[in-house]
């Protein structure tokens, strides 16, 4: 069984691989569009652009979105924070293993993705596969993570007090823009393992993976919203992204120090929580751990009182 | 049968607080305490006269009279400390064995509680808070604050599971003036801990504990430079805030400021800490334990004056107990005891200074534009000094500024709601989100609202309760890091797999 | 606390309002915190001794011992003499003597026409585990020996029990019983296990027509503490602004020493005000505070500490 869906796959991953050379039928073209809550619109603004490889050739007319798409991708984000964030952890767990599934399923589409898109074969499927263990690492983590930063805090007056992390709301993120799927994977994943969502501006010049990982995801369980992702340059839209009053944090993962220090600037308007990622190997072990979820989480301390009688030396 | 008594009387009914028997004065002695006629800046373990030639002068707000003179550090003098707290860093503090950071922090802490008298006199003269409070509260929750980090120094490497931790640098620390020592010690203690070096700011209209920080760091032969206190008011802050060689700015103050901050680091990379305004809700449902919600809501906003970030200075209350909350409320008001912070007896003390007693009254006065209904308890004030009555304003509407900014007095704006999913919507919509309260005996109801509340300490049947193991920290505007705790670790803290 | 929609309903008296003990514990301990000093500390001394009812309440009380007691409520210490200058005047005497039904008369005796109030403790006291007819019985046996005030215990049990009107109806016959004397209604607090218990016991007794409510027996420890009093002085206070009506309230047991006894003062004047403020609304049961009291007396006016050698016992 395992066999015949490893083989299938390599099919189709050398159909398209061949498709240049087909002339048996016209092809269909796929058209790339962006994901605002659950939904596959094209930009408000009716604008695209048109990346190429490395060898020159077109990948695709791909959505320029612009801080309209933003605007509507933050409302979808906003809308489902509270679902999101109230499903049981257990519940978030399943979500985030079904996305790994759903990924393990159209690898082949993932790794043509990839190889158009300048990388080699092998370093197409290590990407994929990585990308999928990643997804399966945060499921893991959504019921668990809280367990190791969570605490009982022991105060010296008759008060129960414990601390919990909590998800911050909505994030901003600018993907990475090297590892198109690993690095989209890698900074998604741990926001809404903590309940966060999010809105995702993918990579510029490699944006294929992202609009078919748009689609992974809605064929996941995930309520539209939690992860909302748009094509375009992050020249036009990193302002945007964090200095929306009702975005909670700013993820950015560039290595761009001018638009770092833009960001950090503009985040004051409603003092977001800012977190730069340029330096991660997303490869490497260091891409993955429950510290990246603890970035974009709040924590909370409750007290109550503890009701001491009689014997327990209480006044009573 | 009570009935029929109840018609005749309901307009008698009053209980009389003017008692016969009343208070003499018990005013706290002054002669505990020593206040230098001048004070001069703290740096490399030595008390060093300002570059900046300047110094300005420090008063107690409830006689107006001038208790000291303080040196104000201009950019030249806070290179003086950024340069020695590098410069211990580096050459001792680093490398000292964590063990024996631990027993210079202990020590500290030894010899505040040796001086807690003292200290809280002299906290109490600058500041304004009633000497009730900063001998009960501030200055031993500032020394408890001191041995909880002390114990944490050779501990760090349990605090983070499968990382190392390593200290940031020279942290740059700002206090306000609502509780200096507390604040001081809030900054200095996880700083040290953690293996870092720092140069602290109090704030100007309270920098007097601060100082005698300063000597008892000094008294316990802490290495020189490991912690510098300098004085001086916002441009000495932004001096810090702005030296290249710091690498971490922890902020206690406005949210405004923090916002400046925010932008000010901007491309530094430096980590910050800002613990900002609030305007908590506290909520009371109808099935609370009211008379314990009503000493709560009067500890909630009264306390230091209502100088407190996370003062619940929105009260929501169900409807169908409003009247006799309120009614409650203003019986309670009338026994507070307004006047001389050093009178034992005193519940509120003086307003910190002339620019807030003038922000309060601004506040007041809108609140009365507003349409809501003002009460202000019936005591007498001083002449001298800066006072305000403890006051409520209740027919508070959500839109009202007085619903929405934060006033940082005793000042206290009541509004009502119907249900569970009413007030919570209320109580989130705000920008803050420091603190928040609830009260009802219902156990799964207080899950709910602790859970749905956006902020960063939730009292549940308790308010303005503080621990050095409990974290503090806001959500949203009210600022991000914790302070306490383990929690309060991390944000002094490089981790590295 | 729901109060009947008509006359001839009994109130559900599982609606008295819930207590969070730590925050009671933590105002009780917010009034210690007051700082009595001079003349604040002379007068609320004097006040104190003023509103003590000097107890014995022994198997061995006999009629001698409950003289010699009489003889101290209406001089407590007539060594004293008021320096010039002292307005007050000599100290004043205790508000009554707190005897079983059996010493009544001798106390009346004893007292003659000093104004010292006799109270008694009846209704099988301090069990209360007898039939209804025969607390009735001791009851008029007190009043009609000449008690001016009866200090009645509840059936607990019966309160555990979940039967509140029973204790309701109690109260309601004894204080029929009582005639013109005053009505004092023990809850035994120290049996009551919660402070919502305490509240719900207050609530009963005030409507059932007590007119005072007091913690304790003295027989059973905990007695009254500052928090429990608290919590009653809260009912009481709730009752005023609900019926109009001031009850008193009689923390009893457990207070001996004078800073005690002026912390609950101090929880009188800033929960009640200053109707409540005297011997007709706030008591001490307690034997041993009034020497206690003298001795902080003589030394505000004399500057020395005292030794108890110089107070009589009783």
């Amino acid at each position: 069984m395992e066999k015949t869906i490893k083989k299938s796959a390599l099919s189709i991953s050398e159909n398209g691989l061949e498709k240049k050379n087909s002339s048996k039928r016209l092809e269909v073209l796929k058209t790339y569009k962006i994901y605002i809550g659950g939904q596959f619109p094209r930009t408000e603004s009716g604008r695209y652009y048109m990346p190429a490889n490395a060898a020159g050739t077109k990948l695709a007319n791909i959505c320029l979105s612009s801080r309209k798409d933003f605007r509507d991708a933050v409302v979808a984000a906003r809308a489902a924070v509270s679902g999101w964030s109230g499903r049981a952890a257990f519940n978030r767990s399943q979500v985030l293993y079904r996305m790994a599934e759903m990924l393990e399923g159209r690898k082949a589409q993932f790794i043509q993705e990839l190889v158009l898109q300048d990388s080699t074969k092998a370093k197409a499927e290590k990407e994929v596969n990585l990308a999928i263990d990643r997804l399966i690492h945060y499921a893991g983590w959504c019921d668990k993570f809280q367990q190791l930063f969570s605490a009982v805090n022991p105060v010296a007056s008759s008060h129960f007090n414990f601390s919990v992390p909590e998800p911050t709301g909505v994030v901003s993120i600018i993907a990475p823009q090297g590892d198109s799927l690993l690095g989209l994977v890698s900074v998604i994943a741990p926001v809404i393992a903590g309940g966060n969502t999010c809105v995702v501006l993918a990579s510029e010049t490699k944006p294929l993976c992202s609009v078919t990982f748009a689609e992974v995801l809605n064929s996941s369980d995930l309520p539209g919203g939690v992860v909302n992702i748009l094509t375009g340059k992050p020249a036009e839209l990193a302002s945007w992204f964090v200095d929306h009053m009702d975005v909670n944090a700013t993820i950015y993962c560039e290595n761009n120090s001018d638009r770092r220090k833009m960001i950090r600037e503009k985040s004051a308007t409603n003092l977001k929580r800012v977190i730069f990622y340029d330096k991660i190997n997303w490869y490497s072990d260091e891409g993955q751990s429950p510290y990246f979820i603890m970035d974009t989480q709040e924590i909370k301390t409750t007290w109550h009182p503890v009701e001491n009688i009689a014997g327990a030396g209480g006044g009573y | 049968m009570a009935k029929a008594i109840a018609k005749k009387k309901s307009n008698t009914i009053k209980l009389k607080f003017d008692t016969s028997w009343s208070y003499a004065p018990a005013p706290e002695s002054k002669s505990a305490a020593t206040i230098n006629k001048q004070y001069n800046l703290f740096i490399n373990g030595a008390w060093q006269q300002p570059l900046s030639k300047k110094y300005f002068d420090t008063i107690n707000p409830a006689t107006e009279e001038k208790l000291s003179e303080v040196a104000e550090a201009g950019a030249a003098d806070v290179d003086k400390a950024v340069k020695a707290a590098r410069n211990a860093y580096e050459k001792v503090w680093k490398k000292m064995p964590a063990k024996e950071r631990a027993k210079y922090i202990f020590r500290i802490a030894r010899l505040m509680q040796e001086k807690a008298r003292e200290l809280a006199i002299i906290e109490t003269l600058d500041g304004g808070k009633p000497i009730k409070e900063s001998r009960d509260f501030d200055v031993p929750t500032a020394a408890n604050h001191l041995f909880y980090y002390a114990g944490w120094a050779d501990k760090l490497a349990y605090a983070f599971p499968n990382r190392k931790t390593e200290p940031l640098g020279v942290a740059g620390q700002i206090t306000p003036w609502n509780f200096p020592l507390l604040m001081a010690s809030w900054k200095i203690a996880p700083a040290l801990a953690t293996g870092n070096t720092v140069v602290l700011k109090p704030a100007e209209t309270t920098s007097l504990t601060t100082l005698k920080l300063a000597e008892i760091i000094q008294e316990a032969d802490l290495p020189p430079g490991v912690v510098n206190i300098i004085t001086g008011a916002g441009e000495t802050g932004a001096a810090i805030v702005n030296h290249a060689d710091v690498n971490k700015i922890a902020f206690t103050g406005s949210t405004n400021v923090g916002k400046i901050i925010q932008r000010a680091i901007a491309g530094t990379g430096k980590k910050a800490t800002l613990e900002l305004g609030g305007k908590a809700a506290n909520i009371i449902f109808e099935d609370a334990p009211i008379d314990q919600a009503v000493e709560g809501v009067v500890n909630a906003i009264f306390f230091n004056q209502g100088h407190v970030c996370c003062a619940g200075s929105r009260l929501y209350v169900q409807e169908s107990i409003a009247k006799e909350v309120i009614r409650k409320l203003r019986d309670r008001m009338q026994t507070l005891i307004v006047g001389d912070p050093m009178d034992k007896n005193t519940d509120i003390g003086a307003i910190n200074s002339k620019e807030q007693l003038q922000i309060i009254q601004k506040y007041i006065a809108i609140g009365k534009k507003e349409g809501a209904e003002m009460y202000e308890s019936s005591c007498r004030l001083p002449t001298k000094g800066f006072w305000c009555r403890p006051t409520i304003f209740s027919n508070v509407a959500q839109s009202n500024r007085i619903a929405q900014e934060e006033i940082f007095g005793p000042v206290l704006s009541i509004l009502t709601f119907r249900t569970d999913d009413e007030v919570i919507e209320k109580a989130n919509n705000s920008p803050y989100g420091l603190s928040a309260g609830v009260w009802t005996d219902k156990g799964s109801k207080i899950f709910n609202m602790t859970k749905r509340m956006r902020a960063g300490v939730v009292w549940a049947n308790t308010f303005n309760k503080f621990d050095p193991t409990s974290p503090f920290g806001g959500y949203k505007e009210s600022g991000y890091g914790r302070e306490g705790g383990l929690h309060g670790l991390l944000p002094y803290l490089n981790l590295i797999n | 606390m729901a109060i009947a929609k008509s006359d001839q309903m009994i109130p559900d008296f599982t609606l008295s309002p819930h207590i969070d003990q730590v925050g009671v514990e933590e105002r009780a301990s917010r009034f210690t915190k007051r700082s009595i000093k001079k003349e604040s500390k002379m007068n609320g001394l004097k006040l104190v001794l003023n509103m003590i009812d000097l107890t014995t309440l022994e198997g061995k009380d006999t009629d001698g011992k409950v003289k010699q007691l009489c003889y101290k409520a209406m001089h407590p210490h007539d060594a004293y003499t008021p320096l010039a200058g002292d307005s007050e005047g000599a100290i004043p005497s205790v508000a009554a003597i707190c005897v079983y039904p059996s010493m009544v008369k001798v106390a009346k005796k004893a007292l003659g026409n000093s104004g010292i109030k006799v109270a008694s403790v009846a209704t099988a006291f301090p069990s209360g585990q007898a039939p209804r007819d025969i607390k009735i019985r001791d009851t008029k046996y007190a009043v009609n020996e000449g008690a001016d005030e009866v200090d009645m215990v509840i059936s607990r049990g019966k309160f555990h029990a979940g039967e509140y009107n029973f204790v309701f109806d109690e109260i309601a016959c004894i204080k029929e019983a009582c005639g013109k004397a005053r009505l004092k209604v023990i809850l035994e607090t120290g049996e009551l296990g919660t402070f919502d218990k305490v509240r719900r016991a207050s609530d009963i007794a005030m409507l059932a027509g007590a007119d005072f409510i007091k913690t304790s027996t003295g027989k059973i420890s905990p007695a009254a503490t500052m928090p429990v009093t608290l919590v009653m002085l809260e009912a009481i206070r709730d009752f005023y602004y609900k019926t109009g009506k001031m009850i008193g309230m009689k923390p009893a047991g457990g207070i001996s020493k004078s800073k005690l006894a002026l912390h609950y003062l101090v929880m009188v004047k800033e929960v009640l005000g200053e109707d409540w403020l005297t011997n007709q609304w706030f008591r001490f049961g307690a034997s041993s505070l009034a020497n206690d009291v003298l001795m902080q007396i003589l030394k505000e006016k004399t500057g020395l500490y005292q030794s108890a050698n110089y107070f009589s016992v009783d």
